[in-house]
């Protein structure tokens, strides 16, 4: 058993629940033990940075000091969300760089009880953990239901793959990484040209034009390439694709139904493992085609029933009779 | 220095030399325009300093390999590039109010690219906190997003999707509404997104940390 902490992030309990649940179920099989970073909080993602620096560096680096508390013997922290891990593996790196600025937080910590040496764990992705700590080789030997047929674009996103302060990965722009793990898995994995490629970030929410752009550009590619589903390491990415690809295809006309999800699910289906506790169905573009390819069923996405007409609610103004309805009223007064 | 005494340009270029000398006694004012003009060339300096790390934006040698690498540069005022240089010639309210940090994604193609190792994305990260404090933004819309999102983490400890979704698109995107209903909704069903916000344990003493950051920042700016 390899033991890690684990930063989850505030998107694993919300839009990214999918990534979690399917995390939790692949950990055991693989050897993976992960304990939670107890009370941590948001690293603030893109947009603290943005406001103010010492606040910002200071939110993330509670969960570093946090993080080396709690460490008995565990030098790593896992993040599998892309925004968490550059926010940490970027704030032990730059109050290494600019020792100023690792006086300044620690100032701000101390006011907590808190410090933090910097450099003293390593920000680890979970990706980075499963392929050169586990080994691509115990993972295959998970594999009970190949993937075999199903073509998957693997998706990186940017915040992995770059700036990689550690040069951890095989290469910024094209990493091999995702392609072995899924080609271990047993999957037809197309070599996906726009796979660190961005897919919009926060700009769904404030410049939506450009955001849709690149949205269409990935989904335009991996149809392209002939890929039944993508595949991604990022909850950002996942979001913007998913939930935003309808939204995108209103803005260009268009009919795109490209299924987006999370690798630890793939791996889950390949380990055997119920699609129920994988998180399938949570998607908003449906998986159910691309993985009934490989003889996989999902739950249905859930879907609600109109509510029931109350009749203490408010009085409406009922419908005009149709034809019909004055037909047969004329027909009763006859 | 003659448009001091009242009289438009186009008067005093007609004025003659006698004229113009009647009217210097008054206009003997402490010379002004130039040592302004030096007093912005410390911006490059400012932006330097307030990146986290070590920028090395002096290194910039406007090879354009960062506009070149960018996958929005279509919808930027400027390029990266042109924005390092224009905070070189201590062009501060025109930088400033460039969209372009508002409209990078952050993706750090161009910082991998940077033969100089430039913090390209963190420099424009050091743009929208100055042009926030200097008020000098066209479209209030980035820069509302990320103190919403930032009012809500200093409140709960955690991001409040649901509650920054809704104060964020009734107020900037309210005709986007009706194209995004299916989508909220979808990932309200799905519980993916939940209505009620979640708080840490720890949130005072996260309050107190944040304060004393906010301090911190005030004397070292």
């Amino acid at each position: 058993m390899s033991k890690y902490l684990l930063y989850p992030g505030c998107s694993m309990e919300t839009s990214a629940r999918a990534y979690y649940d399917s995390l939790k179920a692949i950990s055991g099989p693989v050897g993976l033990e992960l304990e939670e970073i107890e009370d941590w909080n948001c690293c603030g993602a893109t947009e603290y940075l943005g406001i103010s620096l010492t606040p910002a560096y200071a939110l993330i680096s509670r969960n570093l000091a946090l993080a080396a508390q709690q460490n008995h013997g565990k030098r790593a922290v896992v993040a599998p969300c892309s925004a968490c891990y550059l926010n940490l593996a970027k704030a032990d790196y730059y109050m290494r760089e600019q020792p100023t600025l690792a006086t300044h937080v620690n100032q701000a910590l101390a006011a907590g009880g808190l410090s933090y040496t910097p450099g003293s764990l390593a920000i680890r992705h979970l990706l980075d953990v499963l392929i050169y700590d586990i080994g691509l080789d115990t993972i295959k030997s998970k594999v009970v239901r190949p993937l075999t047929g199903l073509r998957v674009a693997p998706y990186l996103g940017c915040m992995v793959p770059r700036p990689d302060y550690e040069k951890r990965w095989s290469d910024h722009e094209h990493p091999v990484e995702l392609d072995l793990l899924l080609k271990a898995l047993g999957a037809e994995v197309i070599d996906f040209p726009l796979k660190t490629h961005c897919c919009g970030g926060h700009m769904t929410q404030i410049g939506p034009e450009t955001a849709f752009e690149l949205i269409r550009r990935l989904i335009v590619s991996a149809e392209a390439h002939e890929a039944d589903i993508m595949t991604t390491v990022c909850p950002m990415c996942q979001m913007n694709l998913d939930a935003y690809q309808g939204e995108a295809n209103r803005y260009f006309g268009s009919a795109f139904k490209m299924p987006i999800v999370f690798f630890t699910q793939l791996m889950g289906v390949a380990f055997g493992l119920d699609p129920k506790d994988l998180g399938f169905g949570l998607e908003l573009t449906s998986a159910r085609k691309a993985m009934s390819r490989v003889g996989v069923e999902t739950p249905e996405p859930p879907t609600s029933a109109p509510r029931p007409r109350k009749d203490s609610s408010l009085p409406m103004p009922k419908p005009l009779p149709t034809k019909a309805d004055l037909a047969e009223k004329v027909e009763a007064a006859k | 220095m003659l448009s001091h005494s009242g009289r438009t340009r186009l008067e005093c270029f007609f004025l003659k030399k006698e004229d113009a000398m009647e009217i210097a006694p008054e206009s003997q004012a402490p010379p002004s325009p130039i040592p302004k003009l030096i007093e912005d060339l410390t911006l490059l300096d400012e932006v330097s300093n307030r990146t986290a790390g070590v920028s090395r934006l002096e290194m910039c040698i406007q090879c354009g390999t960062c506009g070149g690498s960018c996958p929005s540069a279509a919808d930027m005022d400027h390029t990266p590039r042109m924005l390092f240089a224009m905070i070189r010639a201590g062009m501060r309210k025109d930088a400033l109010m460039s969209n372009t940090p508002w409209i990078c994604v952050s993706c750090y193609h161009c910082v991998v690219r940077c033969p100089q190792n430039v913090h390209i994305a963190d420099v424009m990260y050091t743009l929208k906190g100055m042009a926030i404090e200097a008020k000098l933004y066209r479209d209030s819309t980035a820069p509302d997003f990320s103190q919403t999102f930032v009012d809500m983490v200093e409140e709960y400890g955690r991001s409040f999707e649901f509650g920054l979704a809704t104060r964020h698109y009734l107020k900037h995107f309210p005709l986007r509404l009706p194209s995004m209903a299916p989508m909220g909704f979808g990932m309200l069903t799905r519980q993916r997104m939940s209505m009620t916000p979640r708080r840490i344990k720890g949130i005072d003493q996260l309050k107190t940390i944040l304060k004393k950051a906010k301090e911190v920042e005030a004397v070292h700016e």
